[in-house]
């Protein structure tokens, strides 16, 4: 008997019907998935003057991108779900209200980019929405100086240390057409804590949430590795990928292929920014931007996304606590 | 899979610190501040009236005056990135951590934000500066107090 | 004169030494092994080992943060040893004031004069 827990299947096979996706300048200049974003920008603030106001201004105009590819404006949409690493989402928060579209805020840290497409893929389904908003971003400096030190400050970060990115994807989800992306099932994550307390070392942490999803969602759905194109984890780095394989390959899975991490990508091959990205921004930039154009163009058929979140925050892991981590599998085909 | 044996399997696969390269560089970039230190010092002995004893007040003022330069302009972290404790030791290291946490919290206002944070790094190191001089200099006192030793 | 030069170097390099060894082997963060080298110095102090160790080194002793404890102390021992008591509280800043004032001085004007970034 299969366990069934926090199994989704979308019958309706609702869609994706555009994407909107934004980066900052350093992203912008060093990493390969730019190329696939709708706009960049120069400054870090976009302008603004605070770096939790450019972090709004980034999500906003993702929306507004993603809606304008589809001929349609904020008041058509009924609900926007998004969300972010800052203290109680305020960067999503003013976004939101600049758009004006009924908003749920969304959080499980770097994995928002799947849990927001995963309730608006359920609210699609339940037929109580025609056109939904969904995404995640994340900006280097507010989410730095949040977590760990001033921007300015000096301290050697090891090999494990990932960059937070300064980026936003949203996706637009609307009930079945021809011709796009089909969201067919999801499965939403367990909370893993296998006692690491290493915040600069979240990779590790989130790999056992990784695997554990990927196997409850390979076991729930009835499907094999050889079944995808691409099985894509979200901000694991280099290293908790390597732990993300190793995992796997212990369980019997063929993991020589198929597999890639969107945070051991994001910044290509500088070794300066040590084991990769990470960011709530990271797995929803690449998803939204290369995954999904690759999936338009029909280089991908049938691809599964596993986004990972660390669900700590300062305080916790000060006082001593783990790092609880979650990962959520979203399955989308194009037929 | 239970706790021992992934955090076994995450130290097999998570790649340990270069102790040794890092204790080079750290010596190298340490000492050379120590070194850049001492020529400000000769400066202030050689120009002014200090000696090598009072010349060490001002040297430290110049010291923090150029890491905040550093730190301003963006250099100090990366000097951090390679030199680690080789940065954050010497005298430079604190006024860097003084100094990046008032530029970050400006955005706060200055009372709230620069006020407030400029000591949330480096307040602890004043705090256990002054607990440790407290606890040590009253040992002694009672100590000489009592015969035990002398000054 | 050229020796302190040289002695400077590696006095001050090998305490940075002693701190990445906290930080690598013992898994310290910057901040605790900060503190832990301001008490060592704070306690050298008061065997009398740091002032001979200044003598030597010059800024190789100065300049790392161990002569912040030292120098407290030393401000502290001082004016105990003219008042007494009361002297431990009173001379504590004494010596150190130059490093505390200018970090202060210097951050609030690197705060009024530039804007953090996020650069690599």
């Amino acid at each position: 008997m299969v366990n069934k827990r926090g199994l989704l299947t979308f019958a309706s096979n609702p869609v994706i019907a555009s994407t909107g996706v934004t980066v900052g300048p350093l992203e912008t200049k060093k990493s390969p998935f730019s190329k696939y974003a709708d706009k960049n920008y120069d400054d870090e603030r976009c302008g603004l003057k605070t770096n939790e106001q450019g972090h709004a201004k980034m999500m906003e105009d993702a929306c507004m991108i993603a809606l304008s590819k589809l001929d349609k404006t904020p008041t058509d949409a009924e609900f926007v779900l998004m969300g972010d690493l800052v203290n109680e989402m305020t960067p999503s928060n003013f976004a939101a209200s600049t758009i004006g579209v009924p908003y749920l805020g969304m959080f499980s840290a770097c994995a928002t980019s799947v849990s927001s497409l995963l309730m608006a893929a359920l609210l699609t389904e339940s037929g109580m929405a025609e056109l939904v908003v969904a995404g995640s971003s994340s900006q280097h400096n507010a989410i730095e100086r949040q977590f760990r030190y001033p921007l300015q400050y000096g301290s050697q970060k090891g090999a494990t240390a990932q960059w937070t990115v300064s980026a936003a994807g949203v996706a637009t989800i609307i009930p079945h057409i021809e011709g796009a992306p089909i969201i067919t099932c999801g499965t939403i994550g367990i909370v893993t804590d296998l006692g690491l307390t290493d915040p600069l070392n979240m990779g590790a942490a989130m790999a056992p949430a990784a695997a554990d999803t990927f196997k409850r969602h390979l076991e729930g759905h009835g499907s094999t590795v050889e079944d995808y194109d691409l099985i894509m984890t979200g901000d694991l780095g280099k290293i908790g990928f390597e732990l993300f394989k190793t995992l796997l390959d212990r369980w019997e899975y063929d993991v020589s292929s198929t597999f890639r991490d969107a945070g051991a990508e994001y910044y290509g091959k500088h070794p300066e920014f040590l084991a990769g990205a990470s960011g709530s921004g990271c797995s929803a930039s690449a998803y939204f931007s290369e995954v999904y154009d690759k999936l338009l163009s029909g280089t991908y058929k049938r691809v599964l996304l596993i986004a990972t979140g660390s669900l700590m925050s300062p305080l916790s892991y000060q006082q001593g606590d783990t790092i609880p981590c979650i990962a959520h599998a979203v399955e989308i085909q194009m037929k | 899979m239970d706790e021992k044996k992934y955090q076994q399997l995450e130290q097999q696969i998570t790649p340990k610190p270069r102790y040794l390269k890092n204790c080079i560089l750290a010596f190298v970039v340490g000492g050379f501040i120590c070194f850049i230190g001492q020529f400000v010092a000769l400066f202030y002995i050689s120009f002014f009236d200090f000696t090598e004893r009072t010349a060490s007040n001002p040297t430290v003022a110049t010291m923090i005056f150029i890491s905040m330069l550093l730190t301003g302009f963006g250099y100090y972290k990366k000097i951090a990135q390679v030199g680690g404790a080789g940065s954050a030791v010497p005298i430079t290291g604190f006024g860097n951590a003084m100094i990046s946490a008032a530029i970050e919290h400006r955005s706060e206002g200055y009372v709230l934000g620069v006020g407030g944070n400029m000591f949330k790094l480096a307040g602890s190191v004043i705090l256990y500066g002054v607990f440790s001089a407290f606890v040590v200099a009253l040992i002694k006192t009672i100590l000489v107090g009592l015969g035990v030793v002398s000054w | 004169m050229l020796s302190i030069f040289i002695t400077s170097f590696i006095v001050g390099g090998l305490i940075c030494v002693i701190g990445q060894l906290m930080m690598d082997v013992g898994k310290l963060t910057p901040a605790h092994t900060l503190c832990t080298l301001v008490v060592a110095g704070s306690i050298l102090d008061g065997f009398g080992l740091y002032e001979p160790l200044i003598d030597f080194a010059g800024t190789g002793a100065t300049i790392p943060i161990t002569s912040f404890g030292n120098a407290l102390t030393h401000g502290a021992l001082a004016e105990a040893e003219k008042h007494g008591i009361i002297g431990v509280l009173t001379g504590m800043f004494e010596v150190t004031s130059s490093g505390i004032s200018a970090a202060i001085i210097f951050g609030f004007v690197a705060s009024l004069v530039f804007k953090s970034k996020g650069t690599i």
